[in-house]
């Protein structure tokens, strides 16, 4: 098991520099920092002065590959490629183009994220479990149809109404939680009710129907009529047999996606107000500082490796017949 | 005079409709093709959603056909100019929608504006109050007490054309479906309305129904009020979600037909040749899976506006600016969402070449190209029809979160996820400005809600694994 992580982990190694070619590519050679600079100053009334100095400033005014000025290593190492792409591999993110600590950053909003991504997860799963089980109960009944036609019509509403919609309902008619904001320590509690109330509701729909149909894939097979010929309980039928098949894929999706939390949720978190890093993500995109987007980039990528290195693991520890090699 | 003007996006569309048609045309004398359609059509909720989808697409289509009027020209030797101005047909059936626009807001139904002004009295007082608006109600002499009447007449006319129409449809298929089951008149009608007929007619008939009295309510009531509305500019908001249609329909069909060939080929070739080129495409997918499609998408977009400030003059009108744009984010979502499909189809494949058909026709020495295009490419054309009903709602809620993000469609664009993202504005306002939100939610839900429907009836259909159960 250990040698087959450490074999994945190798295997990972060169999807990072693919990610870290194509981002390098689509940053610095299909757009230039020339590019970036105008795009930065407004392209009106910019001198080349001025963007040689801004480019001074944030390091971009080196050769891209290979740099003749200087001799020995730094020929390599005093490049583009070396400095912004290369220690990326380092966790290295340096500064975002206003000059900021990117490291710093990604730390410090890692945790507001988390605050809203983990309760939302957990509370979501275990609503979604126990719907998609009633609905399997049901299962063929007016109870059901109706069910799922349900689930299909919460799954067709754009997210972004969920959103608009609760901070309208909850924050301004019904004046229960502030519209948005965020507070450290325990006062963030109050701030976050209303975007994990909002998280777990949009997911309800699609995920329901996907556990439903885990369920139902499980209920047809041989060893539920077993154990239902044995003479037991249904309750038992449901929750020993049925329950602990159809975790499996449940779970496995889950821990999939676990790593994906860090990088928080885009449209909640910039709604919201929230300082998490998809707010950060949203607001460099909006900036256009590049710095922070590659860095995002170098980071999910990472997080979704792991995400299926995790997966691999977890088939083994929740299903026993699956063996790794 | 008019000069027909076909965008970049026009072009792939009716690419599209040709390949739909000339598909439907090749699949009517074959029954193994018909017969999974067939069953989409007998499931009662796929019949539905197929009906609201048609309705859909013609709005889309005839908002497809783009045109630039001639320039009104007194000296009628001279050559004529056209404007700049693209329209399209569906501009000119929806006729005064388009240029009838207001001060500002007004709300559904209003016959006055939605705040208050300072008006000007000729003896130099001032008053403040709402004014009368330039053209929802114009009819009216005097609005506060006529408009409930008059909108109840306008909707009982609507009514009465929607029977005429519901009862002319019912003729229409009573009579196509007796001459084909040859039976009388009266037996096919019976059939009909007791529902024992395969294909739900009776449900499709009261699908129409409620689609013909939309219909008929907006040409009744839109062409006399602002039945949604206008926004902040006092554009007609009715006018608005028609137009988005063609928006949401473009990003969730033309992505996949972008994506198609390259994740069929792709896939179908890593699962057939294996070794080193199966290990080459994994890794190439995996890879652009591994970066976030957000961000990839964001990169691109930003790539592109760089572009397009840099070469100004390589598209005549803001249309065909904004319409290249649209072209580059369906190619752009493409790039990050044909892996899924890729995936799959190398499972399948991989699965396939196993097979003791594919066997023996290597044995027999036929051509690889011939094995997969005769053997393997028709054995895999389920999954790609089904992953592509299945994206093509995600695809459509995703033009709205792009748009928010702010690399969606161009802003000058109209689009579902435009209009949600200048209502959020409106929503913390006081009072509120809600009919921005609700046009957008209602047409992007019944669109999205029909497609996840009828996804669902083509998945049982042509599933194999559905299909036995």
């Amino acid at each position: 098991m250990f040698a087959y992580i450490v074999r994945r982990a190798a295997y990972a190694i060169p999807i990072l520099i693919g990610v870290n070619l194509l981002t390098f590519y689509l940053f610095f050679v299909v757009n230039s920092p020339d590019d970036m600079a105008r795009l930065h100053l407004g392209v009106k009334r910019v001198t080349p002065e001025a963007i040689e100095k801004w480019k001074a400033e944030r390091g971009y005014n080196k050769p891209l590959l290979y740099n003749e000025a200087v001799s020995g290593s730094e020929r390599f190492t005093k490049t583009i490629f070396f400095e912004k792409s290369v220690k990326l591999f380092a966790f290295d993110f340096g500064y975002s183009d206003d000059g900021r600590d990117i490291s710093h950053d990604i730390a410090q909003r890692m945790v507001p994220s988390l605050a809203i991504a983990i309760p939302s997860l957990l509370v979501g799963l275990l609503i979604n479990i126990s719907f998609a089980m009633l609905l399997a109960f049901f299962r063929g009944t007016y109870v059901d149809v109706s069910g799922v036609i349900l689930c299909v019509a919460l799954m067709s509403v754009s997210a972004m109404f969920y959103i608009i919609g609760g901070q309208f309902l909850l924050g301004k008619l019904l004046r229960l939680m502030p519209i948005s904001g965020y507070d450290g320590g325990v006062d963030a509690i109050k701030f976050l009710v209303l975007p994990v109330i909002i998280g777990v509701v949009s997911g309800i729909g699609s995920s329901t129907r996907l556990y439903r149909s885990f369920f139902l894939e499980e209920a047809g097979k041989d060893f539920i009529r077993t154990a239902r010929a044995k003479g037991l309980k249904e309750s038992r039928v449901l929750f020993r047999h049925l329950l602990a098949n159809a975790m499996i894929p449940i779970v496995t999706g889950v821990v999939v996606i676990l790593p994906l939390l860090f990088m928080g949720s885009l449209l909640l978190e910039s709604f919201f107000a929230v300082p998490g890093l998809g707010s950060y993500t949203i607001d460099a995109i909006n900036r256009q500082d590049f710095a922070i987007v590659r860095a995002m980039v170098f980071l999910g990528s990472v997080l979704y490796i792991i995400g299926l290195i995790l997966v691999d693991v977890a088939y083994t520890v929740v299903d026993p017949r699956v063996r790794l090699s | 005079m008019i000069m027909p003007v076909i965008l970049w996006t026009d072009a792939l569309i009716f690419l599209l409709v040709a390949i739909v048609t000339g598909f439907a045309l090749y699949a009517r004398g074959k029954p193994h093709l018909r017969a999974p359609w067939h069953h989409v059509m007998c499931s009662r909720l796929g019949s539905m959603a197929v009906v609201i989808l048609c309705a859909y697409i013609i709005i889309g289509l005839l908002d497809s056909l783009h045109y630039r009027p001639a320039i009104e020209n007194s000296d009628a030797s001279a050559e004529t100019h056209y404007a700049v101005e693209v329209l399209s047909v569906l501009d000119v059936l929806v006729g005064p929608l388009r240029t009838r626009t207001e001060k500002t807001y007004s709300a559904p139904f209003a016959t006055q504006l939605f705040s208050r002004e300072t008006v000007q009295h000729p003896d130099g007082s001032q008053t403040r109050k709402y004014p009368r608006l330039e053209y929802g109600g114009r009819h009216l002499e005097n609005p506060a007490a006529d408009a409930r009447a008059d909108i109840l007449q306008r909707s009982g006319i609507a009514l009465t054309q929607t029977l005429a129409a519901g009862l002319a449809v019912l003729l229409l298929i009573t009579l196509w479906q007796a001459r084909r089951r040859q039976l009388a008149f009266m037996a096919s009608l019976r059939d009909i309305l007791a529902r024992r007929t395969a294909v739900p007619w009776l449900i499709i008939l009261i699908t129409l129904s409620v689609l013909l009295l939309l219909t008929f309510l907006a040409i009744n009531l839109a062409t006399a009020y602002h039945v949604l509305g206008t926004d902040k500019v006092g554009e007609d908001v009715f006018y608005q979600t028609l137009k988005s249609i063609r928006t949401g329909l473009v990003i969730g069909t033309l992505t996949t037909l972008i994506m198609l060939p390259f994740a069929i080929f792709m896939g179908i070739l890593a699962g057939y040749a294996r070794g080193w080129i199966d290990d080459l495409i994994q890794y190439l997918y995996t890879t652009l899976n591994s970066i976030p499609g957000i961000l990839l998408i964001a990169a691109a977009i930003l790539m592109l506006q760089v572009y397009m400030a840099n070469h100004p003059d390589a598209f005549e009108t803001t249309l065909e600016r904004a319409d290249i744009r649209l072209l580059f984010l369906c190619i752009i979502l493409g790039i990050t969402s044909w892996t899924g499909l890729c995936r799959l189809l190398r499972g399948e494949s991989l699965k396939l070449r196993e097979a003791e058909y594919i066997q023996a026709a290597t044995a027999f020495g036929v051509r690889h190209s011939k094995i997969i295009s005769r053997h393997i490419l028709p054995n895999v054309m389920h999954i790609v029809l089904i992953t592509v009903v299945l994206d093509f709602s995600g695809l459509v809620l995703a033009e709205a979160v792009l748009s928010y993000v702010g690399v969606g469609v161009d802003p000058t664009m109209n689009s579902w996820g435009n209009m949600i993202n200048s209502a959020r504005l409106e929503m913390a306002r006081e009072p509120v400005v809600w009919w921005s939100l609700l046009a957008a939610f209602l047409f992007m839900f019944t669109l999205v809600l029909a497609a996840n429907l009828f996804s669902d009836a083509v998945r049982d259909a042509f599933d194999p694994r559905l299909r036995q159960r």
